[in-house]
């Protein structure tokens, strides 16, 4: 088991910088997820941890051991890549004894840990198959199986679900996280998709255009997003974001109106003063339909999506911003209609020009 | 099934091309066992009880070294085949997959071999030759052979290398495998097709090449059965019958190789690799 830390990791190809000053470290046995939109540079950390790809600066380490001139073999790690990578002239079982032959495991122990790693995944019948005759969910079983024979200290995962169908995933993702629990190794898991993100992590690494947004627990990002891309990144159905401005600064208290509404709240001593434009976020899920409470946002309903336990209202406002409401259960609201939804002032964000947020650090 | 005119005429096209393209082998073939008389008074004639003979192979094998001839084409053949596979196949993994200094000129160098014939050079070939002492040896042959096919199989091969996900060679590093390992194990067997497909446009020439053994090779032991088919053409008088009993014995091993690799021509050995 290990942990793993970057140091001012940069990478760039040719005049593109791909990635910016990553600081980072990983506790041993942690679930890390790498999240943010396509480009961002997430896939290509991964690699530079796997060995797959060299930095342009700074410094990785793997068990408090500088790695960078380290080939990938060297550095007890096993990745899990997006397409499952089998060879597809080998078998189950030769997928998966492939890569001992090379670390001088002898035979026994090499089919002992085989053997082992298809009752885990359930591939003990499959294992005279090529991976022409698996279904995806299958392949993707072999794949991490022969992650799981090396024996690492870090398992890397790239987008190991984007593949599968949404049933199976769901299902792969408990799997995953069992192995989790069971092996207690260190992971670092790529993807794009939050619900991944919050569902496996045990620390959320957000990261956008190359550089990391923002680090912490999943339900910490949700709550206390530190800028507008991770308040919007984190949380399906986004957050909505309305214009306004600081009517009111005395000391941390402010007040800011927005959609021809207003509410007060505590901030940061200082970080924005009367006058100044700024934006307010509030999660459609933390909305309230009806009008009881002093803020509330009124406007006409744009469409009406009925899921059964819960129903999402569209609504423009007078002020021509747009919000999603989620109301809970069954709603009589239809489109065209007036609908007018209650924002409690806890639930408020509000971020400044440069979007980063001004609320106090919530604990 | 509806047939579209579209397919009717692909086939009739296809149909016209394989007989054109099997009439000279039909020919060869069925006059290699008639009289000389039955040959020129009724060429495309089958040999019947009248006209039967196998006079040709009897002399073919009276007269000539025929079983050292087979054996020296053969030779020639597979090692120039084998070394054309393992050295293209090299070369066009290591074009492809590594980046280093000079490797597109290094791409652009091979290419010129394809476009240029090598028989261009035959005069600075053979003055090559002589000043290695190599003239009258197979070694010669197999030399300029290997050279000749390179520049296509390396083409070829570096296509269908392209086509291998990055991924699967991504995951052999991290299993541990070493370079060497990735190419015999991995990229091998996966370009077997392609392995096959150059082996097939290498062959041929080969064997059925007639200038460089007649300028490297003409001496007693090393020619090979292109050349040795020659001693029975005449400049006065032809032997007919053991020019085609020795073409037709030329023949049959090219088709064995062709049938065995052509298997392999089309069949695609990376499904279910990825996805």
């Amino acid at each position: 088991m290990a942990d793993v830390s970057l140091h001012g990791v940069d990478k760039s190809f040719g005049a593109t910088e791909i990635l910016r000053d990553i600081n980072l470290s990983v506790d041993d046995g942690e679930f890390v997820v790498f999240v943010g939109p396509s480009g961002c540079g997430k896939s290509t950390l991964l690699r530079i941890i796997a060995g797959l790809e060299t930095v342009s600066g700074g410094e990785i380490r793997i068990d408090s051991r500088r790695v960078n001139e380290l080939p990938p073999a060297d550095r007890k790690i096993a990745m899990v890549f997006q397409s499952y990578a089998l060879y597809p002239h080998m078998n189950v079982y030769k997928n998966m004894a492939f890569g001992l032959k090379f670390a001088k495991t002898n035979k026994a122990e090499a089919d002992r840990r085989v053997r082992q790693a298809a009752e885990i995944l359930k591939l003990t019948p499959l294992l005279d198959r090529k991976p022409r005759e698996l279904s995806g969910g299958q392949r993707q079983r072999v794949a991490i199986g022969r992650a799981i024979v090396r024996n690492p200290s870090v398992f890397l995962f790239d987008e190991p679900l984007s593949n599968l169908d949404a049933a199976l995933r769901v299902n792969t993702r408990l799997e995953i996280a069992k192995l989790h629990r069971d092996l207690g190794a260190t992971m670092i898991y790529v993807t794009h998709d939050q619900v991944e993100a919050m569902t496996l992590a045990s620390k959320i690494v957000v990261l956008n255009q190359g550089r990391i947004e923002q680090v912490g627990a999943p339900l910490e990002l949700y709550r206390s997003p530190r800028n507008l891309f991770v308040a919007g990144f984190i949380g399906s159905p986004r957050m909505n974001f309305i214009k306004g401005q600081v009517l009111r600064a005395e000391g941390s208290s402010v007040t800011i109106g927005f959609a021809g509404t207003e509410a007060t709240l505590d901030v940061r001593p200082g970080s924005v003063k009367s006058g100044d434009h700024v934006t307010v976020g509030i999660r459609p899920e933390h909305m309230e339909a009806g009008g009881a409470g002093s803020t509330s946002l009124r406007g006409t309903i744009d469409a009406v999506e009925q899921l059964g336990e819960s129903s999402y209202v569209y609504m423009r406002l007078a002020s021509g911003d747009d919000v999603i409401v989620r109301a809970p259960g069954e709603t009589e609201a239809s489109p065209g209609g007036d609908y007018t939804a209650h924002v409690p002032t806890r639930a408020l964000h509000v971020f400044d020009a440069a979007g980063l947020s001004v609320l106090p650090e919530r604990s | 099934m509806t047939i579209r005119p579209g397919r009717i005429a692909v086939h009739f096209a296809l149909i016209l091309y394989t007989i054109l393209a099997l009439g000279p082998i039909f020919l060869i073939l069925i006059n290699a066992f008639k009289t000389r008389r039955a040959i020129f008074a009724d060429p495309l004639g089958l040999p019947n009880g009248q006209t039967w003979t196998t006079i040709g192979f009897d002399r073919v094998f009276a007269n000539s070294d025929f079983g050292l001839y087979f054996f020296n084409s053969l030779t020639v053949t597979l090692v120039s085949l084998v070394l054309i596979v393992l050295i293209g196949a090299m070369a066009a993994w290591a074009l492809t997959e590594y980046r280093f200094r000079g490797n597109t000129l290094l791409s652009l160098y091979l290419a010129i071999g394809i476009m240029v014939p090598i028989r261009l050079g035959s005069v600075s070939i053979l003055r090559m030759m002589v000043e290695l002492n190599l003239v009258n040896t197979l070694t010669a042959l197999i030399l300029v052979y290997v050279a000749q096919g390179l520049p296509l199989a390396i083409l070829i091969l570096g296509e269908f290398i392209q086509q291998i996900p990055k991924d699967l060679r991504d995951a052999a590093r991290c299993d541990g495998v070493s370079e060497y390992r990735i190419f015999f194990s991995i990229i091998l067997p996966l370009i077997s097709p392609a392995i096959a497909t150059v082996a097939v446009f290498t062959m041929v020439p080969v064997w059925n090449d007639l200038w460089f053994p007649l300028i490297l090779a003409p001496g007693d032991g090393k020619q090979t059965i292109t050349l040795g088919v020659q001693q029975f053409i005449g400049q006065y008088v032809t032997d007919w019958n053991a020019v085609l009993a020795s073409l037709t014995l030329a023949i049959a091993p090219v088709l064995v190789l062709y049938l065995l690799f052509s298997r392999y021509l089309v069949r695609g050995l990376t499904a279910g690799a990825v996805k």
